[in-house]
This record gives structure tokens, sequence and C-alpha cells, in this order.
């Protein structure tokens, strides 16, 4: 929960006025005061959980861009001849045969580097699709209130019902060409709730500030109210929910592509599900995607709890 | 008390009605066939589809299909008939909850236990040498995907080991489900252990806390009765909407492990785009959801006196 008291309207004007409406005029500013962020980037950089999630973010996100990089192995070019009895050569380091070969002779290390545009896509596209709808959807029930609040809050009560795999797994059964906007698509359909939820009882809270009552007294429009008022207040939690379940919505795309339900093309999820038919006599196939996968989830589940902590007054 | 659960379940009413129209929707509106499924490659003659179809009420528009289920459902206890085997939707229930009820069960004993007991040694040592090795193994336990958990335990103790069976033949065998409920049971073993250990650390610094213990009780009470008390409610309720999800979202699990339960059920019939099957366990799914929720809600009561319902 943001706490209300510490952050200060950003717009100096606004603020004097106000503060001359609420009646008590602060004395001269002191020099120096942190706001909510301040204080919290402040703690974040000297978190190593935050360091060490950061690095492995950024190396992560560099695979993706520029996989030509890491490696000049095609992903999808497959020689028999190469078939899944070659173990790896773990001295190669680098190199088409560093993590041996997939029961198609295709080079597991190649498909591991190229695998990591699949998850961060649909992590990332999936987080913000569903932070938009979700914030939107909370903002509207929490700040509006009465029959609307009942009847969004039912409606996400609908979609929060329906388990959430379950809901994925149907939505994604009809469609034959899985692309990443295709399960980003059906990720979001169902997991924008949690943010609703999260957003709705944030913005209860802060509508109740007075600085919202001062600024409503002074006759600002409502857009006004909610998005430069109450949303900066609102972040927080938000933000925090948004980032953990960024890792979760990777791990969810590669246990839907597990079951066969998950993107065309390379992805972690593929390549765990081909592997796990062969795991007495190939391990690695598997081994070194789900290696990947779980580094992956975990940066970002570490930097949602960093940021958790930075952010949450009372965890100091 | 019983006005609240009244109204409660009132209300639960028009959640019911949006789940099951909502999955009634996703299965009948995209495409698929379930009728076309029964042929193979070369399909059924038009008038043997046209008549099955008929018979099982799919040329009929979709809301009246929803509207005849749902009387179904509610006046007589059917739940429509499995089309693929032609048996009645209760019986394929009848076989598959009590299995997955077995393993759900296992799995919610695994988490509340170790869950609360690692949570309240971390709380206690809030931000000591075991706190943050009980963060770390938590958020480890939360990354890694359950196929992927579920592969590793099979290739160490089944087929390394040999300790355990690597899959699930008679599900009443406790040491059969050990592993699945074990897999199932991870990730929420580790969110129920955070959820503890912040309440924990958070009110043990409490006011009543200091007076517990500077009336001199023994730490055993103190950490037993007053702080667990205090602590349960957040835990309470990550448990309660655990339970759906326990159910529901075992579709991995077993499927890994060969059991004939709700989930393998739920894949079959997504797969065959059976839709009153999957209606028919979406809606049980969604009143145990349900009916979790308001139990959670009624705890609150016990757990904090200062809560009534009137």
């Amino acid at each position: 929960m943001p706490d209300v008291t510490k952050t200060v309207p950003e717009n100096a004007a606004e603020e004097a006025a106000v503060a001359a409406v609420g009646g008590a005029l602060p004395g001269p500013k002191p020099e120096k005061t942190r706001s909510l962020w301040g204080d919290a980037w402040q703690d974040l950089r000297r978190s190593w959980i935050f360091i060490v999630s950061s690095v492995l973010i950024v190396i992560l996100l560099l695979i993706t861009f520029f996989p030509g990089w890491f490696t000049g192995v095609d992903p999808t070019s497959g020689d028999l001849a190469k078939h899944f009895l070659q173990k790896p050569k773990l001295g190669n380091v680098g190199s088409a045969d560093w993590l041996g070969y997939d029961q198609q002779g295709r080079s597991v290390f190649a498909r591991v580097i190229y695998g990591t545009r699949a998850s961060i896509a649909v992590g990332f596209g999936t987080t913000i699709t569903v932070t938009l709808v979700g914030g939107l959807v909370g903002m509207i029930a929490g700040y509006f209130g009465g029959v609307v609040d009942s009847v969004l809050s039912r409606l996400t009560d609908v979609f929060f019902g329906i388990p959430f795999l379950l809901g994925t797994m149907v939505v994604l059964n009809s469609f034959q060409n899985r692309t990443t906007w295709v399960v980003i698509g059906a990720l979001s359909f169902f997991g924008w709730t949690q943010i609703a939820r999260v957003m709705r009882g944030a913005v209860i809270t802060t509508k109740q500030a007075d600085y919202v009552h001062a600024a409503k007294a002074l006759g600002a429009s409502t857009p006004r109210i909610m998005f430069r008022h109450i949303l900066p207040n609102t972040l927080a939690p938000v933000i925090v929910v948004a980032t953990i379940s960024l890792g979760i919505y990777i791990s969810a795309e590669a246990t839907l592509s597990y079951l066969g339900l998950g993107l065309n093309g390379v992805s972690w999820g593929n390549d765990i599900s081909d592997g796990g038919n062969q795991i007495r006599v190939a391990q690695w196939i598997m081994l070194y995607p789900s290696i990947m996968l779980i580094i992956t989830v975990l940066a970002f589940i570490m930097l949602g709890e960093a940021v958790r902590n930075a952010l949450d007054p009372k965890m100091r | 008390m019983g006005r609240y659960v009244a109204r409660r379940l009132l209300q639960m009413i028009p959640v019911f009605i949006g789940t099951t129209l909502l999955i009634f929707l996703m299965v009948y509106a995209l495409p698929g066939d379930p009728v076309r499924g029964l042929f193979g490659d070369k399909g059924g003659s038009p008038q043997v589809v046209a008549q099955l179809r008929h018979q099982y009420g799919l040329d009929q528009p979709i809301l009246v299909q929803y509207w005849h289920y749902m009387k179904n459902m509610v006046l007589h206890f059917d739940f429509g008939t499995q089309i693929a085997s032609g048996r009645p939707v209760t019986d394929v229930l009848g076989e598959a909850f009590p299995v997955t009820l077995r393993l759900a069960a296992l799995a919610f004993l695994i988490e509340f236990v170790l869950g609360l007991v690692l949570g309240i040694v971390a709380g206690l040592r809030a931000g000591r040498l075991t706190d943050n090795a009980i963060l770390l193994v938590t958020l480890l336990l939360i990354s890694v995907p359950v196929f992927v958990l579920g592969y590793i335990l099979k290739v160490v103790f089944a087929f390394n080991l040999n300790w355990l069976p690597p899959n699930v033949n008679d599900s009443t065998n406790i040491n059969e489900l050990l592993m699945p409920a074990i897999v199932l049971a991870t990730a929420s073993l580790a969110y129920v252990t955070r959820l503890t250990r912040t309440s924990i650390a958070e009110n043990r610094r409490a006011d009543y806390i200091r007076t517990a213990v500077a009336k001199g009780l023994p730490k055993r009470r103190v950490v037993g009765v007053h702080l667990m008390r205090n602590s349960l409610i957040p835990v309470i309720t990550y448990l309660g909407t655990d339970i759906g999800a326990l159910m529901g979202g075992a579709v991995v699990t077993e499927g890994l492990f060969n059991i004939q339960g709700v989930g393998g059920t739920i894949y079959q019939s997504i797969a065959r785009r059976e839709g009153t099957t999957l209606v028919g366990l979406v809606t049980v799914l969604v009143i145990v959801y349900l009916l979790a929720n308001l139990l959670v809600d009624l705890l609150y009561a016990v757990l904090d006196p200062r809560i009534r319902y009137a």
C-alpha cells in the first residue's frame, strides 16, 4: 500500500492551491524531501537481489534483441547425422555442439539462445496488456464506485473464477497458427483480473485523501483527478504485482507450450516438451532450456521482490 | 451471520452464471466441432452428422443451448452427455473427482504444514541468515515450472534412485501419490511460506506480543496462540483461493504422472471440444472456488473476533 501522506503533488502551483484550500499552509519547504520513488531507488541500489536480477535481465534482453551475437548457428536447421545421441561437448563453450544436439540434429545451444525471444516477448507483451486493461478497469471501478463498481467487480470475479491455465487452454486450442500475439491475447484475457483488484483497492484508499477532495473542490475534471492525482499514488502496488507476474507469464507460456498449446516455432517450452520424451537417453535436450527458463523466471520474480521491498514502507 | 451467508450465496449467482456462460461461449463460439471429431479423416455422411448434432442439441442457437444445459443442471442435476463416449457427464465427473480430491488434499496438507512451519521460522528470524536462505529457496521454488520440477523429480527419485514409482496406477496408494502431490504443492508452498513470513515478521513487534512476553507466558504460547492467530488471516485467504487452483491446476501434474483425474479429463475435453464435459467440470470447480472463498470469509471472524458479520 502506498504511503499517501508521503508523496507531494509534483506541480508546485497546484500544491500551493491545494494547501490553501485545505487550510494548513506548509511552512518553508525543507531543502530536500525525497519522494516515495526517490526513497525506493536509494533502497534498490543497495539490494543485492536487485543487482543480480537486473544484470540477468539485461543479459536476457541482449540475447532477445541480438541472438546473432551469441551464436552463428541456425536453430531450425537440423542435420540428422548429428542426431540426439551425440552428447554435449561441454568444453566447446559457445559452439554449436556445446550443449549437444536434439533428436533432429539441431543445436541445443542455438535453440536455447533463439528461444529467449519468444519467452521475453510473451512476458512483456502480456504484462503490458494486463497492466493497461486491469489498471483501467480497476481505476474506473474504484473511482466511480456504486453500480459501476458492482458490475465491474462481478465481471472481474467471473474471469477470476475460471482457472487461469484452463481458460487460456480453451482459447488457444481453437487457434491453429499461434503467433506471439495470439498467446499474449489469450494470457491477457484471463490475466487482467489481479491487477484490476489491486488497482481498485489502491484507488479506493487514495480517493479519500484530502488532496483529492481539494482538487475536486477546485474543479479539476474527472480524468485529471484520476490520472494526475490518484494514479501516481496507486502505481506502487501495481508495479510490484506486474513485475512478479511477468515471470509467472513466462512460466505460463512455457507450460502451454509443454501442453502443445503454446507458440509455434522456437520456444523453450516446446523444446522441454520434446526433450521430455527422450528423458532417459538424452537429458540435455530438456535440461538446458529448463535451466534458462528457470533463470529467466527467477530473475523477474527477484526483481519484483526487490521492488516490493523498496516500495513497501512496512518492510523497512 | 445467517443473513450474511445468505447474501453471499445470492451474490454468487451472477458470478456462477457469468463463469459458466463464458466457458460455454468460448467452447462453442470458437471454431471446431465435437461431432465431426467422432469420425475419422473421411468424415461421416452429412445426414448422420446432422442427426447427431440434432440429438445433442448442437443445431440450436448457443444461448438456447446454454439455457437448456443450465436448466437440466439445476433442476435434474443432469450435466449432459459426454459426446465421445456417450456416457452421462455426471459419471465421468464421479470418476475423476475423487482421484483429484485425494491428490489435492495431500498437496494441500503438504503446503499447509510445511509452508506454515517454514514461514514461522523465517518470520521469527527476519533479516537473519535462516530468513534469507528460506527466501532464496521459496523464490527458486516459485520459478521452477511445474512440468520441469515433475521431470526432475521423476528422473531422480523414480529412474535413478527407484524410491518412488514414476506413474500413478492406483490413486488410493499414498506412496504413488506422494511425488505428484509434492510437485503440485511446490509453488503454493512457496507462497504460503512468504505470506506467513511477512505476516509474522510484521506482527512480532506488536504491542500485544510485548504484553504477552511481559506477562511471562512461555514462548510456545506467545508464538502458537498470540502471534499465530493474528498472523494467519492473509495465509488463510491464500489457502482458500488455492483449493480451487489445486483442483483445476492439476492439468500438468496429472498429465505428467498419468493420473486419471479432473486435470486429465479437462485436457481431453478441450482437445476434443467437448463443451458439455468441460462446462460440467468447470462448473464444479467454480462452485468449489466460491464456497472456499465464503468459508475463508467466515474463518476471519473466528480468527479475529473484531470482525463480525451481521
